[in-house]
């Protein structure tokens, strides 16, 4: 092989979404050299995705708003697993990273006063929960997401980030002491391979839907950064925890925003029976996501549901007028006409719960540290290495993430890493460079595809992956088809070792791109797998018909998952926040 | 069987491109392009096309269908296919650099030349800059592009100077600019657009408005530069 080339930076941010290109916006203005290396160009990017809004309590819509009752809501719908000392930080500088967005050019909509609009959303509550909905959810129409993402990325444009756009990391570089010092990556135009050196290497890379046969997520949420942290043998964080959007289109998957219920639209049933006000009788078609998704399925299992198979819901929008819907939701009919050839302003939707975010992730601390535990089960800073956004498990999110409450964390925690770095980097960063055999270990997966000479297909192998998740690992589990999922996993590992890449061309090769997804996938997989069989109780997303209920005792705590041993152990959550009692747990009802 | 057409050009391999066919069953399914190019993968791993959000807001699959520029993920077959047939090509007018893969660089240094990012030299307030709904309103139409190109490559006036005109895609972002209430920067703005090319090119022939999957509409935008141009030159 010829000599590989080099390029070097104070920061390297895997990943062009919205975390990433936050981070990236810190430290460009910092002047410090700083690359955004992302698989596509960043504005095509899942945050592009985003519908609903951003939570932030900026008090615009009610100006008695407060940071400390969304902090109790999001630590309320995290099922008690969130760190409470993030929770407060995300919910007090949320503030300043919203304005910051607006400063920047994001088109918000507006009241007539001219301030943000905000929109109902769910698990929202004023007082905290005493005091009825809250709407707290800041929105530029259903297109939040698009306008955020591009916000950024003309912002990174005005202060001249380097952008190395379709460019795909392989894997994490570890020095002999196990610093991270950079990565192999590849550049998808022209299939040279580049060993990137940085100071600070960021994992932005999102989240990795696509374990899932059907998902809101876009193809490319694969899961890299997650795969290659596991492969160097970092540990996961709450990996059992997927949260299943309730409303995904049936048959498509395609997301419907939950500013579709804030707005005041409802699900149905094949009665036409508004069924959340017998789960939910206060907050009802608001309630956590998790609560809404498994009351959908309740409602499948029991037979009220709707179609010749009875496997789905309906969304009911028409009561709202095409002017509410033309106004606030004009990419859900487009989405909804396009689709499921539904016209909302005349006939409801139909709507699944569909895999839609990660709460897990890997660990770290407020300002996107990367945490590995050492012999004594004590936190231990990984060097070199940081992660923010759905690649990260800060967590604010705990067992189930509330609405809007992503967005704000992609800013929130994109800016912190940002800034530590920053500050790390002004105090001087050294590590040990990478020996030619610390280079080696990372190019050992891309030579092994590229040396495969016969095997199974990548397409065939990840439907069939794809499967084994949605069929053991969905809104409802059992002991017994999460052991057989698991060992289907344990099978898969071996076919994919050796799985074949046929096209071994170098001009813009896509196959090698999905091969080398296929193994991040299986990584994420792998880790949800047994993190969810060793997680003996229910709590938010993770829902259990063995053990049906909430396990303080044994339970109130992170799951760490170690790939190595591929054990799950266990993580003290934090219940001490700065600035606020701590908020204890409680029976959690809407 | 649908009968797909499709260009391929691999420069490693290929002297030059050609149309390779493609039996694809759709199993009588109103599917969407990309699905289709999805199958035709499965077949043949080695066809190169972009692809991330399959719904039509990322932007990434812009590509010639059945002689129109649309997007894949939102393109039903229903909409395009006459006599069985499904033909795809590249974007018009950019460099190939495989299969349906083309080289957007032109189309983003466009994009940038127009200063996309709000500017505003007075110092923000502790909250968010206020703007009223109807200061507001004025952006719909213009800030949901999603810089898929169809625009761009479906005009005469870009294939022709793609170095020099803007292009709809970029000067609808010139405009969603000079649009923003909160934007201070319109005078510069006009300077650099004022040249007989960045803007003036457009001869109005409507391409970019008739192929937008989002259902925008560049030629009105740019309308509006001119009358802003002109404004100033009086």
């Amino acid at each position: 092989m010829s000599t590989m080339r080099n390029l070097s930076f104070d920061a390297i941010i895997i990943g062009g979404g919205g975390s990433g290109l936050r981070a990236a916006l810190e430290l460009a203005k910092s002047g410090k050299k700083t690359a955004v290396l992302s698989k596509v160009f960043p504005t095509r990017s899942h945050t592009v995705s985003a519908q609903g809004g951003i939570t932030c309590a900026i008090a615009s819509a009610d100006p008695n708003d407060d940071w400390r009752w969304h902090m109790y809501d999001t630590v309320k719908g995290s099922d008690y697993i969130a760190d409470q000392d993030a929770a407060e930080y995300m919910c007090t500088e949320g503030p300043k990273a919203v304005f910051e967005l607006e400063h920047m050019g994001l088109p918000f909509s507006r009241f007539d006063n001219g301030r943000i609009y905000q929109r109902p959303f769910g698990g929202q509550s004023k007082n905290f929960g005493e005091g009825g909905q809250a709407a707290r959810t800041c929105a530029a129409a259903d297109r939040t997401g698009h306008a955020l993402l591009h916000t950024l990325y003309q912002n990174n444009l005005k202060n001249n980030t380097v952008f190395l756009n379709e460019w795909y990391a392989i894997d994490l570089v570890k020095n002999a002491q196990g610093d991270v010092v950079g990565c192999i990556a590849l550049c998808i135009e022209t299939g040279e391979i580049v060993h990137v050196k940085s100071k600070a290497t960021v994992l932005a890379t999102g989240g990795a839907g696509r374990i899932f046969a059907s998902t809101t997520n876009a193809l490319i949420n694969t899961g890299d950064g997650i795969g290659m942290a596991l492969r160097a043998g970092f540990p996961m964080q709450d990996m059992e925890m997927w949260q299943f959007h309730p409303t995904g289109i049936y048959g498509a998957g395609t997301l419907v925003t939950e500013g579709c219920r804030g707005e005041g639209g409802y699900l149905i049933n094949k009665d036409g029976e508004r069924f959340m006000e017998r789960y939910a009788p206060n907050a009802k078609d608001l309630a956590g996501r998790d609560v809404v998704a498994r009351s959908m399925v309740m409602e499948m299992l029991e037979g009220r549901g709707c179609g010749e198979n009875g496997d789905h819901v309906m969304l009911k929008l028409d009561h709202l007028g095409e002017e509410v819907l033309q106004k606030r939701l004009p990419g859900i009919v487009e989405l909804s006409k396009t689709f499921a050839h539904v016209d909302p302003a005349k006939e409801p939707i139909p709507v699944v719960p569909t895999c839609h975010y990660m709460m897990g992730g890997i660990p770290t601390n407020v300002h996107g540290q990367a945490i590995m535990q050492d012999g004594d089960g004590n936190d231990q800073i990984v060097n070199g290495l940081f992660a923010c956004g759905e690649a990260a498990c800060v967590s604010v999110h705990g067992a189930n993430r509330l609405g809007g409450n992503s967005l704000l964390d992609l800013v929130v925690f994109g800016r912190a890493a940002g800034m530590f770095i920053e500050g790390a980097l002004n105090e001087g960063i050294d590590y040990l460079a990478a020996s030619q055999s610390d280079i080696d270990a990372s190019m050992a997966r891309l030579n092994r595809w590229n040396e495969s000479s016969g095997g199974e297909a990548v397409a065939e192998l990840k439907a069939e992956l794809q499967d084994v998740m949605q069929n053991d690992f969905g809104v409802f589990r059992k002991e017994e088809n999460m052991q057989n999922g698991v060992r289907k996993l344990s099978d898969l590992r071996e076919r994919i070792a050796n799985a074949h890449l046929s096209d071994k061309s170098n001009t813009f090769n896509t196959a090698r791109v999905e091969a080398l997804e296929l193994d991040n996938l299986l990584e994420v997989a792998e880790a949800t797998a047994i993190s969810a069989l060793e997680r003996k109780e229910s709590r938010g997303a993770h829902s259990r018909y063995d053990y049906p209920d909430r396990d303080d005792v044994n339970w109130l705590k992170h799951s760490i998952y170690f790939p190595v041993e591929k054990r799950l152990g266990k993580r003290d959550v934090n219940f001490t926040p700065k600035t606020v009692d701590t908020f204890e747990p409680k029976v959690r009802t809407y | 069987m649908l009968q797909v057409s499709i260009y391929r050009y691999n420069p490693e391999t290929d002297s030059a491109p050609y149309m390779q066919e493609f039996q694809v069953d759709t199993q009588g399914r109103d599917l969407m392009v990309l699905n289709v190019l999805e199958l035709i993968k499965q077949q043949d791993s080695s066809m190169a096309y972009r692809r991330s959000c399959r719904e039509g807001v990322c932007g990434s699959d812009g590509m010639n269908i059945n002689g129109t520029n649309g997007l894949a993920c939102v393109t039903p077959l229903s909409d395009v296919v006459k006599s069985n047939k499904l033909v795809l090509r590249p974007l018009p007018g950019l460099p190939v650099v495989r299969d349906l893969v083309v080289d957007m660089g032109i189309f983003y240094k466009q994009y940038e030349r127009i200063q996309p990012y709000l500017q505003n030299d007075t110092t923000p307030p502790a909250i968010e800059r206020l703007q009223s709904p109807e200061e507001r309103d004025k952006l719909d139409g213009l800030y949901e592009c999603i810089l898929c190109a169809c625009c761009s490559t479906a005009c005469p006036s870009f294939w022709w100077n793609p170095d020099k005109f803007v292009g709809p895609a970029g000067l609808l972002q010139a405009y969603r600019f000079l649009a923003d209430s909160r934007d201070t920067a319109a005078r510069e703005r006009l300077a650099e657009l004022e040249d007989p090319f960045s803007v003036f090119r457009c001869r109005g022939i409507m391409n970019c408005v008739a192929v937008c999957p989002k259902g925008l509409n560049p030629t009105r935008a740019i309308g509006k530069i001119r009358e802003l141009l002109l404004e100033n030159a009086t």
